[in-house]
């Protein structure tokens, strides 16, 4: 086992090599770089542009330099912690994405959290009770969670939150407190805001989740340890949470994988929609406006996190199922 | 009271599951008793009601099932009172005190009963904790001495073992522990045996009657073998389609049978005193009908070898590790195997499960490559060297040895219709068009005797026995010259068991097939087989004539296989002092001369006349071969 932890963690290595390269590429492909669009948009508001100082500072960056170089720069950048400079804000990309990125994280983990505590009793109450009038119903409504995209349904939130409150229901926070250092009203303000956004990124999710777990759990409750445990005069709900429910964690915690870049990229155009401070808005807009420094370290960040996501939905695995810690595989 | 006597009584139990459109009847107004400190064996075909009654009994039927008449339950622990325990609420208090702690239960397939994710003492200390108010170090002892009195040899380890690390009849015995733990009055054995080897088989049966008569408690054995009912039961009742046919004393029963039923069962068991050529009865035959069919030859027997092989050897490899670097351990799953099958005539391959006679059968379908050896298959024009066969020549062995597999219910799509089953093997190999190939399908379900109108069903509207024609009319289906038989009945109940057998005779008779048929009981394998290879540990121990292996078995392995089958005759009960704790296949317990000792090569195969052959020592001489 221990070599299979280590065998996974240096496969890793040329995993996120070979990302990094898809990554640049994709950055380079479009025609141009940041300082063509920047001149772009100088010109179309109609103010002149020098073109000296903008060949001054493509030097200073090495944009002259050709791309295989460049790529050789930007990695070993990376490995020492310097992420580049992010030429739209005009700071260290690190410091950029800092500020908004425990925001994503609060927003994603409490949407994770919700996820589960709504999740897992439904699913349970699903399948111990299939083709009920309850079944039926929550069925009904999982259907409609998924089936509703996430920034429409934070379209008709905010509708009727103006209708009937009178407030809108934008942004973590009062705007007032954006770039204040943390404070007890500002935490305030941010738990006030955070439960919006919360029911609109997890409903899409919860509902999937839902039918994931009713219908492993259908499968389990079938098997015939169920009716061992049931033969031993364990309480019916102490034999649901022991055997089916553990079993069909299984497909949860393979799951691990995708929710880990899923924190960091968060739900993007609901993010928009609602205007939340949180990194997803800012990546779109720095690969709109070519801000390659700033959009390639996000894409590195969420490739490593999905890597790593695998990594640990792997080795819960084996802990959580013994036949995959202890039977490996025979050769044929 | 009469009822007082009796441990439990089952008075016109009725069972129904509610379905689309209507109700099956499962059990009609079943009347039954379990004396204390007795063993009553329920005995009938699947499908015929008998685990649902274990199952009303404990409370645990499912969902869909609507139950009516009494279950009376006198606990001879608190003595005078009478329970009904269908008028408990479900899943209540009073009925989970009873689960368990007053009435066990274990199950037919020891792997899936047991959680694979928890261990051994997990599971079976469970029950001590849902019923008594030990603590954990007190759970932990009583759960050990359990798994001690059932026979583990090394408790404190098996404590905390998964379920996969064990064998089956190690799982099994862990199912007895978990449901003796807390020494119920009552212990319900659903087909407890079924789904292990013989001689596993008898140690499980000898276990239960030891700890039924030690404990002092009473057992309800669900089986369909009447060989395991003759050895154990007190009482027997007899059930057929939810109704129960006869009952009473098992002396009464199996002296004088009086229903056509319990007769008709009883014939269509194989016995080795059957006289050559003697047909077992099935309680449905099915008429064989093989005009037009494709490939059908004169029928001949001769002395040619049609497949030969030679020195088959295969290795596995088994990763042991926990969460320490694994070490790689190679197992010879096949060692050296030689042996000829003649064109025409059924050899029959036997052993334990891990033997090694399955991965024979994937070596010879080339599903898995030896390490070394030769196979050489005599066609009628030229011999194919099977092994390195490759282009035409591997197509055309591929319509000359075809095989038929254990288990009907996986080895069918379950997605493709009859129709689509069995007309692809002739769509692989680009055999005629449309037309012809629909009228080689109704051909082939005419040989098996499955009405035309089924084509087009898909398999799960099928009973066991009729999948396992539908695969065997799949093997037929290129006109193939061998036909490998991998346990086609072991997961068949006896009667349906005599009717697959019958149309295997028949059609070899018919067709001319030649049989290498592979089996773990000797007694089927006698039926079906002219000549019988016996495998242990990989080998072939013993290979000799029908006659000359059953009425002169030598080697010991073979007289213990022999000797752990459980006869449906009250005469001959199973010999105890053959029935060694390590199983058969424990060579320590072999005499010197069959012993290899950890030697290379030593071993080698010695021919005692009339083509026996005897795994044994190259040292030994004739006189300690034979028999003492």
């Amino acid at each position: 086992m221990l070599r299979y932890v280590g065998w996974r963690i240096a496969a890793m290595v040329p995993t996120l090599l070979i990302i990094s390269a898809l990554v640049f590429t994709i950055i380079e492909l479009p025609p141009g770089d940041y300082f063509e669009s920047y001149a772009a948009e100088l010109r179309a508001q109609g103010e002149g542009v020098d073109m000296g100082q903008l060949e001054a500072l493509r030097a200073e960056y090495g944009f002259d330099q050709p791309v295989v170089i460049r790529y050789f720069y930007w990695v070993a950048g990376m490995l020492q912690g310097d992420f580049g400079y992010s030429f739209e804000y005009q700071v260290p990309v690190s410091d950029v994405i800092g500020n908004r990125m425990w925001l994503t994280v609060l927003v994603s983990f409490v949407t994770i959290v919700f996820t589960w505590v709504i999740a897992f009793p439904i699913g349970m109450y699903s399948a111990t009770h299939q083709y009920s009038w309850g079944d039926y119903g929550l069925t009904f409504l999982g259907l409609i969670g998924i089936a509703i995209p996430n920034f429409m349904l934070a379209l008709i939130l905010m509708y009727f939150a103006n209708i009937w409150f009178g407030t809108s229901i934008g942004h973590l926070m009062d705007q007032r407190y954006l770039g204040e250092p943390m404070s007890w009203d500002k935490a305030k303000s941010i738990v006030e805001h955070l439960w919006i956004p919360v029911i609109i990124i997890g409903t899409a999710g919860t509902a999937g989740m839902i039918r994931r777990l009713r219908a492993n759990l259908l499968d389990e409750l079938q098997k015939q340890y169920v009716m061992t445990a049931r033969a031993k005069g364990l309480h019916p709900f102490r034999t649901l949470v022991k055997y089916p429910l553990r079993m069909s964690l299984n497909f949860f915690v393979s799951d691990i994988g995708s929710i880990l870049p899923a924190i960091i990229s968060g739900a993007e155009i609901t993010a928009i929609v609602l205007s939340l401070e949180t990194t997803g808005p800012m990546l779109i807009k720095a690969l709109r406006s070519q801000d390659m420094y700033l959009a390639g370290a996000f894409l590195m960040f969420l490739a490593f996190l999905t890597v790593i996501g695998v990594l640990i939905s792997d080795l819960a695995l084996a802990i959580l199922d013994p036949r995959i810690r202890l039977q490996g595989g025979s050769t044929k | 009271m009469v009822a007082s006597a009796d441990l439990l009584r089952v008075e016109d139990l009725a069972i129904s599951f509610a379905i689309m459109g209507g109700a099956i009847h499962a059990v009609k107004r079943a009347n039954l008793r379990i004396l204390p400190g007795k063993v009553t064996a329920l005995v009938g075909e699947s499908g015929s009601g008998k685990s649902v009654i274990g199952q009303a009994i404990m409370g645990i039927l499912p969902r869909s099932a609507r139950a009516r008449g009494r279950i009376l339950f006198s606990d001879p622990e608190s003595p005078g009172e009478t329970a009904d325990i269908l008028q408990m609420p479900p899943d209540g208090r009073e009925i989970r005190g009873i689960r368990g702690r007053r009435i066990g239960k274990i199950f037919q397939e020891p792997m899936t009963s047991l959680s694979p994710l928890h261990t051994i003492g997990n599971q079976v200390g469970e029950v001590l904790k849902i019923h008594t108010t030990l603590s954990a170090e007190e759970c932990r002892e009583r759960t050990e001495g359990m798994l001690a009195l059932v026979g583990f040899p090394n408790p404190r380890r098996a404590y905390d073992m998964y379920p996969f690390e064990l064998s089956g009849g190690l799982r099994q015995r862990a199912m007895i522990a978990m449901a003796l733990i807390c020494h119920p009055a009552l212990l319900i054995a659903d087909e407890p045996t079924t789904a292990l080897d013989v001689t596993i088989q008898a140690q499980i049966l000898l276990l239960l009657r030891e700890l039924q008569a030690n404990l002092n408690m009473a057992m309800l054995l669900i089986t369909h073998d009447l060989g395991v009912v003759a050895n154990v039961a007190d009482e027997v009742v007899v059930i057929y389609h939810g109704e129960i046919m006869e009952a009473g004393p098992v002396d009464a029963i199996f002296r004088r049978p009086t229903h056509p039923y319990l007769k008709g069962l009883m014939a269509a068991v194989p016995h080795f005193d059957m006289k050559p050529g003697e047909r077992l009865k099935a309680l449905r035959e099915v008429p064989v009908n093989v005009e037009n069919l494709l490939g059908k030859k004169k029928p001949k027997k001769g002395t040619d070898v049609l497949l030969s092989v030679r020195n088959l050897t295969k290795s596995f490899s088994i990763r042991q590790s926990d969460w320490s670097f694994g070490e790689v351990a190679t197992v010879r799953a096949v060692d050296c195997v030689s042996f000829d099958i003649r064109r025409g005539e059924c050899l029959g391959l036997v052993g334990e499960s891990g033997s090694g006679k399955t991965t024979v059968s994937k070596l010879l379908m080339r599903a898995v490559t030896p390490d070394q050896g030769s196979v050489v298959f005599n066609d009628s024009d030229s011999p194919i060297d099977v092994l390195s066969a490759t282009g035409s020549a591997l197509r055309k062995l591929r319509t000359k040895i075809q095989m038929v597999f254990q288990d009907p219910v996986s080895s069918l799509s379950p997605r493709m219709t009859v129709q689509n089953i069995l007309s692809e093997p002739l769509e692989i190999h680009g055999r005629g068009d449309a037309q012809t190939r629909l009228a080689s399908v109704s051909a082939l379900m005419r040989a098996i005797g499955l009405d035309q109108h089924f084509v087009n069903r898909y398999p799960h509207s099928f009973s066991g026995g009729q999948r396992q024609r539908i695969g065997i009319a799949r093997a037929l289906a290129l006109g193939p010259d061998l036909l490998i038989c991998d346990e086609p009945v072991s997961a068949l109940d006896v009667s349906v068991q005599a009717q697959i057998l019958n149309l295997l005779k028949d059609l070899q008779k018919e067709l001319g097939l030649t049989y290498l048929f592979i089996s773990h009981n000797l007694a089927v394998v006698d039926y079906m087989a002219d000549r019988i290879a016996v495998m242990c540990g990989g080998r072939i121990v013993e290979l000799a004539p029908r006659e000359a292996l059953m009425g002169n078995p030598i080697h010991p392995y073979t007289r213990a296989l022999l000797a752990a089958i459980p006869f449906p005759d009250l005469d001959r009960p199973l010999d105890l002092g053959m029935l060694r704790k390590n199983g058969a296949s424990d060579t320590a317990t072999w005499g010197p001369q069959f012993r290899d000792d950890g030697e290379e090569g030593v071993l080698a195969h010695t021919d005692i006349g009339d083509g026996h052959f005897l795994l044994a020592r190259r040292s030994a001489d004739a006189k300690e071969l034979l028999p003492c």
